[in-house]
């Protein structure tokens, strides 16, 4: 390369530098937007159930049925409300004042000394997700009120007899916190929107506003004029990531098992997949509007639907399946995920770092063939 | 090859498809010229005549489908970058980067092309001291005015002496003002630096000031050399008369441009100027008495323009007369004598703390043509929707048709016919669907309205488009369009704001030649243009600066006003430039003396 290589490169980076600091719509969906996906969602989006509202009917009125409600109460996932009939239980129901009614039946205690109790649960099945959440919550809540009634009735541990009760286990996520799996997938989403549709949206405003043509006259090549979009966006593509990371693992407590260096190195593959895509797009539409529609059709809305990050790709047809395994989001989000939840997976990392390379190297190289110093 | 030429290109040829027509534009046609060293070479045509191809085509932007392009002695399409290092190209948005300081952009292309830094200092002093921009280094290349980006962009490509400079259309919607220092800077730099310059321009007193003229029209050359060489071809050819008293000089040039032996015919100076077929003046014209009637015509020396018509009309065969005829199509209004059709008294329009419009006053009569000029920022685009009723004022009166602006918005409208610069055409819909679109917009129906559009396509000649789509027609097409859909309902007043932009010669006087008609059968026209010459067909024009009326009156009241005695005459544009020059100059001695 030529010996002016360096100071056109420094002068356009150092131009661009300039126009990203001085530009708030730019700072807005570079720092900013990253800042409120975060926040969004880390507290409003997620999957948990806590706290939720259950009408408990209570027809026997023994102390041991008490004690079972007064597990139920321990519960930090619910919140019991005690009514007097299931005709009160009901209208709640209906009024969406509660999620679930639970029904002690008034021969429960008598049933439970002999090993046979029986309790009512009713979901409100509008929302599955919820529904089965409280499922499980009520189980394992009345589960361990029976162990501790069985413990304290020690003497005559024949009270307990034929009580099976079910202990679960999750692995990866023993809270089972969907903030742990959402955070990797923001990451991947935060990336993506600095990646390719910033960097599409800046790349297609230097064609549209006819900037490029005048610097097309000049000693410039379209490598340089690349590189200096790619480094200045790949700088704020990784402020971004740390701010991820340290939201992940201060506000939200979520563990890292993996290499915190081999999550900085494959963002750093998956970076220069985004940019790639980000300066192909513009390089092709050349229009600030149609870059911004195909970069979000075809980067961010995927990343968001189709990569694993919301709905598994294994409950999905095949065809969007397949469509789901060529993104090269799709592969970040795996190899993040088991980073963050499973620690160093090498057959996995490998695999993915391979797929991501292999894009940067395939994008970036389209986009450079498509820069060229031409107009129309 | 000829070393005294920086840029030859020989029988190019360039076409575009354009895929949504499914068909094939030829932006040009077996091209050749030559831009010789250390002097101005100029490139005239109308929009869509091929000058920013050819322009591309030299900086190695496009490729040329036939023929060679070369500059600097490199072939275009073989190394393109060989080119791009040594060449300063300046497009017409001028390439600056908003965001960016003045010295930022400089810096940034002193940086691109290398320039020493002990080389620099001496570099920038005397741009800035020949862009006049030294004061305002710091502030973003967004915030300066349209005249000052265009000179900044030239200063950009001025960092280090190029070989060859290309410029595409600077001038373009700058007013006189800043044109004529643009052109002052490229003088000096020819003289002092020998640079080699082509330059692009729809300004016929722009390519008058170069060296070489090469004429460009439909992608073709439809002259080149000299512009003494192209002038004499109209050699002999030229009159200018003066009308009688009691006649208007754009009538008399009416009547002459109707004439079939009449190449051209303008307004100029209270006289109308006018040019001859070489056929007719070699048979002692006997016509030209009948048109001059008692008006005796003196030969005058042929200008550039002069020399163009006669080569366009060569090529180009087009009866002005029809044009004239049809366009009394629209319903003839009684003239009441000075009935006054719009009244603006103490107008003011303020921007927060900044004053657009400071108390404008005038009052224009039925069937006037009234011109509205100034330079960038003047206040006229402002004072222009106000009358419109597209913006409200802060204070004042504002009468128009009889209705308060301010009170009876709806009313005055009605009265209204508006063309916008852009010409608000709907693209995607055909000429009949547009048109309907907007006499369903003005209330028109039925067999009113089938009435009025083949009215107003009869008068626009418009009969054999219907059915074609707008956003596909050619450029004159589409303003005579714009035209059709803001005369559909008869409008008592019709507003025209820079209708002329970039149309070529002959479509501004058929376009000219239209409005007078209008005029004629009552129709009053307000008309905003950046062609100084064209105030000559108003019949009263005002002159703003800073929001405020300079000067109001008909064009030789202007003329006078500026300073013109019978020694010395002036056209339009030296009146416009000397006015509002006096006035800059007054108000900053008055402010000096205040402080």
């Amino acid at each position: 390369m030529s010996g002016g290589f360096w100071r056109r490169l420094l002068a356009l980076t150092r131009k661009e530098v300039k126009q990203l600091l001085r530009d708030r719509s730019n700072l807005m969906m570079g720092i900013a937007l990253p800042a409120i996906l975060i926040l969004i969602f880390g507290y409003g989006l997620s999957f948990d159930v806590k706290n939720a509202p259950v009408a408990v009917v209570m027809e026997d009125h023994s102390v041991t049925a008490n004690d079972m409600i007064a597990g139920l109460r321990l519960s930090p996932y619910l919140a019991p409300t005690v009514v007097n009939s299931m005709h009160d239980a009901e209208r709640l129901m209906l009024d969406r004042k509660v999620d679930a009614i639970l029904r002690l039946p008034s021969d429960f205690s008598r049933r439970l000394g002999l090993g046979d109790a029986h309790v009512q649960l009713i979901l409100h099945g509008s929302d599955a997700n919820t529904a089965r959440t409280i499922e499980g919550y009520v189980q394992s809540a009345l589960a361990q009120s029976t162990v501790l009634q069985g413990d304290r009735a020690g003497a005559s541990p024949g009270a307990s007899v034929g009580s099976v009760y079910l202990e679960q286990r999750l692995w990866f996520n023993e809270a089972n916190t969907s903030t742990w799996f959402l955070v990797p997938g923001l990451i991947v989403l935060i990336t993506t929107l600095v990646g390719a549709f910033l960097t599409a949206l800046v790349m297609a405003r230097e064609w549209e506003r006819g900037t490029l043509e005048a610097l097309f006259v000049t000693p410039v090549r379209p490598l340089e004029i690349l590189l200096a979009k790619i480094i200045p966006y790949f700088g704020v593509g990784m402020i971004g990531l740390l701010m991820c990371l340290l939201a992940a693992r201060f506000l939200f407590d979520v563990p890292i098992y993996g290499s915190l260096w081999l999550i900085l190195l494959v963002s750093v593959f998956y970076l220069f997949v985004a940019l790639g895509i980000g300066l192909l797009i513009s390089a092709v539409t050349k229009n600030q509007f149609t870059a911004s529609q195909l970069a979000l059709v075809t980067s961010f809305m995927p990343a968001l639907m189709l990569s694993g990050f919301i709905y598994d790709l294994r409950n999905m047809p095949l065809a969007v399946q397949v469509v789901g395994r060529i993104l090269p989001a799709t592969h970040y989000m795996e190899v993040l995920k088991s980073l963050f939840l499973a620690g160093n997976l090498w057959p996995v990392i490998l695999k993915n770092c391979v797929i991501l390379i292999g894009y940067a190297v395939v994008v970036l190289a389209a986009a450079r063939l498509k820069t060229r110093k031409l107009i129309g | 090859m000829n070393t005294q030429a920086a840029l030859v290109a020989q029988g190019v040829g360039k076409r575009f498809v354009i895929k949504k027509a499914g068909r094939t534009v030829v932006a040009l046609d077996d091209v050749s010229i030559e831009v010789k060293t250390a002097a101005l070479t100029a490139l005239v045509g109308p929009d869509g005549a091929g000058k920013t191809t050819l322009l591309r085509l030299a900086a190695g932007l496009m490729v040329a489908d036939t023929g060679t392009m070369t500059v600097l002695g490199i072939d275009a399409a073989i190394d393109p970058q060989a080119i791009q290092n040594r060449i300063s190209y300046m497009p017409q948005r001028f390439g600056l980067y908003d965001d960016l300081s003045v010295q930022e952009n400089l810096d940034l292309y002193a940086d691109l092309h290398a320039v020493p830094h002990d080389v620099r200092g001496k570099r920038y002093k005397r741009l800035m001291e020949m862009t006049d921009l030294g004061r305002f280094t710091s502030r973003p290349a967004g915030k300066l005015s349209g005249g000052m980006k265009q000179k900044l962009g030239l200063a950009c490509t001025l960092v280090r002496s190029p070989e060859l400079l290309l410029l595409d259309e600077p001038t373009v919607g700058v007013d006189p003002l800043s044109r004529r220092e643009l052109w002052e800077i490229l003088e000096q730099l020819v003289r002092e630096e020998n640079l080699s310059v082509l330059v692009s321009t729809s300004y016929m007193d722009e390519a008058a000031r170069c060296a070489h003229v090469a004429i460009l029209h439909d992608g073709k050359v439809l002259a080149q050399g000299t512009p003494e060489s192209i002038r004499n071809t109209a050699e002999g050819l030229c009159f200018a008369v003066t009308p009688p008293a009691d006649e208007a000089p754009r009538h008399l040039q009416a009547r002459l441009l109707d004439d079939d032996k009449t190449v051209d015919a303008v307004p100029r100076g209270g006289k109308v100027h006018f040019v001859r077929t070489r056929a007719a003046v070699e048979q002692d014209d006997p016509d030209v008495a009948n048109l001059l009637g008692t008006s005796q015509a003196e030969p005058v020396p042929p200008t550039l323009e002069d020399g163009f018509m006669l080569a366009l009309r060569s090529k180009v065969q087009r009866d002005l007369s029809s044009v004239a005829s049809v366009a009394m199509s629209t319903p003839t209004r009684a003239l009441k004598a000075d009935e006054t059709v719009i009244e603006v008294r103490d107008l003011v329009r303020t921007f927060g703390d900044f004053t657009a419009v400071d108390r404008t006053s005038f009052s224009v009569s039925r069937g006037e043509i009234f011109g509205l000029l100034g330079p960038n920022g003047a206040g006229k685009t402002t004072t222009f929707r106000m009358l419109c009723g597209l913006l409200p004022a802060s204070s004042g009166t504002l009468r128009v048709a009889g209705h308060d602006l301010r009170k009876a918005r709806a009313h005055a409208r009605q009265q209204i016919g508006y063309v916008s610069q852009k010409f608000a055409l709907y693209g995607n819909l055909t000429v009949d669907e547009n048109l309907k679109f907007f006499g369903g917009a003005y209330g028109l129906s039925g067999t009113h309205l089938r009435e009025r559009m083949a009215a107003v396509k009869s008068q626009f000649e418009l009969d054999d488009s219907g059915h074609a789509q707008a956003g596909l027609l050619p450029g004159g097409f589409k303003q005579r369009l714009a035209m059709a859909t803001g005369l559909l309902h008869a409008p008592d007043i019709l507003f025209l704001d820079e209708p002329t932009s970039g149309a070529d010669p002959l479509a501004r006087r058929e376009f000219w030649r239209r409005i007078t008609a209008l005029a004629e059968a009552g129709t009053t026209i307000v008309i905003t243009t950046h062609f100084m010459e064209e105030a000559e067909y108003c019949d009263r024009v005002v002159i703003q600066d800073a929001g405020k009326v300079l000067a109001l009156g008909t064009p030789a009241e202007i003329r006078r006003q500026a300073g013109e005695t019978d020694a010395q005459t002036f056209d339009m544009e030296q009146a416009f430039i000397g006015i509002v020059e006096q006035n800059r100059k007054a108000s900053r001695g008055g402010s000096r003396e205040a402080a």
